[in-house]
């Protein structure tokens, strides 16, 4: 299918393994559109004017439910927050009964954000306006998937051929999962890495992965490191002995960021336990993209919304 | 009363017997077995082209009886079993209240006999409230008519409970039926820990926890000389564990369930909490050594682990469901559809598992056709063609992973004390 028949109109956003090549590439090319928005002084078009979002979100979220509202806003749409601490959820209503309630009030997208894993896909099968998964347990975060392509692509001018090093807490990482199936279609050569106890079992199984229980051997010659956040909770519960011992030997520091190529690339989804998995020198260096991501986050969901609810067909971007 | 049974093919595992002949019932026994028998006056039922047999037996079902009728009762659930074929079904004790005392025991008897339309054998908890702490009156539970004891849906964690429950129940000769997964690795896992776990990034349960649940249970049993059941077995290790136990002498009996003979943790889908079980779906690898479990005898039995929730409790985010689903009207449609008519099994070694098996386990006079015996029959189709549709169940219990599926075999017939209670998939009692 040539890139010109590719279209996201209508298309619930789940996870980047239900997404062709084509399908990366044209919401990376929008992106790139996007972006020029979010540098003007008057940031709003009306490309999504008339429409109306939902964020769903039942877990804490800073960055990404920010990103997703300005998204929205930037292009003109209306968007509404959801908490789970601030509506019926607390009173005990189940998500089928809160998606056909904001279905009722007429909306065409729902972004959303559950604990458990297929909570999006679940959505889809019971409302109509179309899902965009803003992370669904330790499944997908598809928005981030993108962000960190487009961003991997900004630096290096291409994906295919680029060795990334996923390194820390990829048992419990969505993020990690997202890139798994993006960077392994774009052609990337994935290399996950951390101690066994955050890596999950039989996960080596899948073809075009690479797992390393030392992060030294991912690291080796990466054109990208994708550091993952650790919760401090997994240290009570006993999958690694504390904080200062993680630092030495699996955090991301100055010396071990030598192993990598020159022109390395180091991402972070955020928010960061600097001092942890990765040391402060690193994170705000020159090869940190990490405040980059965070824009890049907002141009990555603008294009997403624009591309299910128009198609991104006459994309009108002046105000 | 009497009744013929003419012309089907009479499958009797315990007597390894195979054969077309006649079935005479009178006063709701077996008055005799033969060809072409000739009875004046007597309602006849044709069963050429059909399978006769032992009335099914299913040692593991819940019915939720008393406290969580909304899922299922003794109603529903003896017609649910009746219209699957089954004439026998022992309900597990974890209901609330749990069933932990002689009273419960006799009131869910009394219930049995008053609404249910099959036999009911009560399963008595081990422990105080299944607590895994303080044994139960399983003594007295057993005077009341208890078969057998068990704190199923919990693994007892105190290897010191288990064996004082092993040595104490010497006396009364019951069994134990142990529900076999460490606690600590499965935590709140919701599937098998596999490659697809690891995809989907959904909590697995991991075989070894029922693999050294299984060894230590046996090995308890076996140095207190007890007799041990393991429920829903899913592991080729565990599997294996049991066989080599079996071939030292150690009184050990293994159950599996229809679902873990044929499918897989690939079936998973986390928006379809039909296929959220517990022990989770497996591995290929270990659906295949349950078939050969099965054959080789270290699998005695087959049950259903019938589990029904309320729709509402299973219309939820995947790791929220309730584990289970409703097996007692799918369970030989699909081991007929999966194992028989794809020559992975002969029929009368599922028949056995269903009959004979169980009720040697468990000491019962029953899974067996034979003159003077109680006329418990199930006839069965092995051909008929038909389609599950959860919306005409008896049960309560809805997401059945089998909803849809096209299976070929069914029960036609159910007769429990030589009355017939289900006839062409209706209860009509």
């Amino acid at each position: 299918m040539g890139k010109n028949s590719v279209s996201l109109r209508g298309k619930n956003i789940l996870g980047l393994e239900y997404f062709s090549t084509d399908e990366i590439d044209l919401v990376l090319e929008t992106a790139k559109e996007m972006k020029n928005i979010i540098h003007r002084d008057i940031k709003k078009v009306p490309t999504l004017r008339g429409k109306s979002i939902v964020n769903l979100f039942y877990e804490p979220s800073t960055r990404t439910r920010t990103s997703f509202e300005l998204a929205g806003k930037y292009l003109g749409a209306d968007v509404v927050n959801i908490t789970a601490s601030t509506s019926s959820i607390v009173k005990g209503e189940t998500l089928r009964d809160t998606l056909l309630t904001v279905e009722a009030m007429g909306v065409d997208a729902i972004v959303m954000r559950h604990k458990a894993e297929g909570a999006a896909e679940y959505a889809t099968k019971v409302v109509s306006p179309v899902i965009v998964n803003a992370g669904d347990g330790a499944h997908a975060h598809p928005s981030q998937g993108l962000l960190n392509l487009f961003t991997i692509m900004e630096h290096k001018g291409y994906l295919e051929g680029n060795k990334v090093a996923i390194i820390g807490d990829v048992l419990h990482s969505r993020v990690a999962r997202s890139d798994i199936w993006g960077m392994r279609k774009m052609g990337m050569e994935v290399h996950l890495a951390g101690p066994k106890t955050l890596l999950p079992r039989f996960l080596a199984e899948e073809p075009g992965i690479f797992v390393h229980d030392r992060i030294e051997e991912a690291i080796e010659a990466a054109d990208v490191i994708n550091v993952l956040r650790i919760q401090l909770e997994r240290q009570k519960s006993g999958l690694f002995p504390s904080t200062r011992e993680y630092a030495r030997i699996f955090g991301l520091n100055k010396k071990r960021l030598l192993l990598a190529k020159k022109d390395v690339l180091v991402l972070h989804p955020g928010p960061m336990n600097k001092g942890v998995e990765i040391s402060p020198d690193v994170s705000y260096g020159d090869n940190s993209a990490i405040q980059e991501q965070v824009q890049n986050g907002v141009a990555i969901r603008m294009a997403l919304l624009t591309l299910i609810l128009t198609g991104g067909k006459n994309i009108e971007t002046n105000a | 009363m009497k009744l013929m049974l003419k012309g089907g093919r009479v499958i009797n595992p315990a007597k390894k017997f195979d054969d077309i002949c006649d079935v005479l019932i009178e006063d709701g026994k077996i008055k005799s077995i033969g060809k072409d028998l000739q009875v004046k006056d007597i309602e006849i039922i044709n069963a050429a082209g059909c399978i006769v047999t032992p009335g099914l037996i299913d040692m593991h079902v819940h019915f939720r009886e008393p406290g969580q009728e909304a899922k299922e009762d003794f109603a529903s659930g003896t017609r649910a079993a009746a219209a699957g074929g089954y004439t026998t079904v022992a309900t597990m004790p974890n209901t609330k209240p749990v069933v932990d005392t002689s009273a419960l025991v006799n009131s869910l008897k009394h219930r049995a006999a008053e609404v249910g339309i099959v036999h009911v054998e009560i399963i008595g908890a081990l422990t105080k409230g299944q607590a895994g702490k303080e044994m139960a009156e399983v003594g007295d539970m057993t005077q009341a008519g208890a078969i057998a004891f068990s704190d199923d849906g919990h693994y007892v964690e105190s290897a010191k409970v288990l064996l004082n429950g092993f040595d104490y129940l010497q006396t009364f000769d019951k069994i134990i039926i142990g529900h076999d997964e460490e606690i600590s690795l499965v935590e709140d896992g919701v599937m098998n820990e596999g490659h697809h776990s690891a995809m989907l990034g959904m909590k697995g349960r991991p075989t070894v926890a029922e693999d050294i649940a299984v060894a230590r249970d046996i090995m308890l049993a076996e140095y207190a000389d007890a007799k041990v059941h393991i429920a829903h077995i899913s592991s080729a290790k565990a599997l294996d564990i049991v066989r080599q136990a079996k071939k030292r002498g150690v009184k050990v009996t293994a159950e599996v369930t229809p679902q873990h003979l044929t499918m897989t943790d690939e079936c998973v889908d986390p928006t379809d909490t039909s296929t959220k079980v517990n022990p989770p779906l497996r591995s290929a690898k270990d659906t295949e050594a349950m078939l050969q479990g099965l054959k080789d005898g270290t699998i005695d039995a087959i049950v259903t682990d019938h589990s029904p929730h309320a729709e509402e409790e299973k219309d939820v985010e995947y790791r929220y469901a309730p584990s289970g689903f409703p097996g007692l009207e799918t369970a030989l449609g699909v081991l007929l559809t999966d194992l028989y008519h794809t020559g992975k099994i002969g029929l009368e070694e599922i028949i056995a598992k269903m009959t004979c098996g169980p009720a040697k386990i468990f000491g019962m006079d029953r899974g067996v056709i034979a003159e003077g015996k109680a006329a418990d029959i199930t006839i069965i189709d092995p051909e008929l063609e038909w389609t599950v549709d959860e919306t005409k169940f008896y049960t309560r219990g809805t997401h059945s992973p089998f909803d849809g599926k096209k299976l070929k075999g069914k029960a036609v017939m159910t007769i429990v004390d030589g009355k017939i209670v289900m006839q062409d998939g209706r209860i009509v009692s």
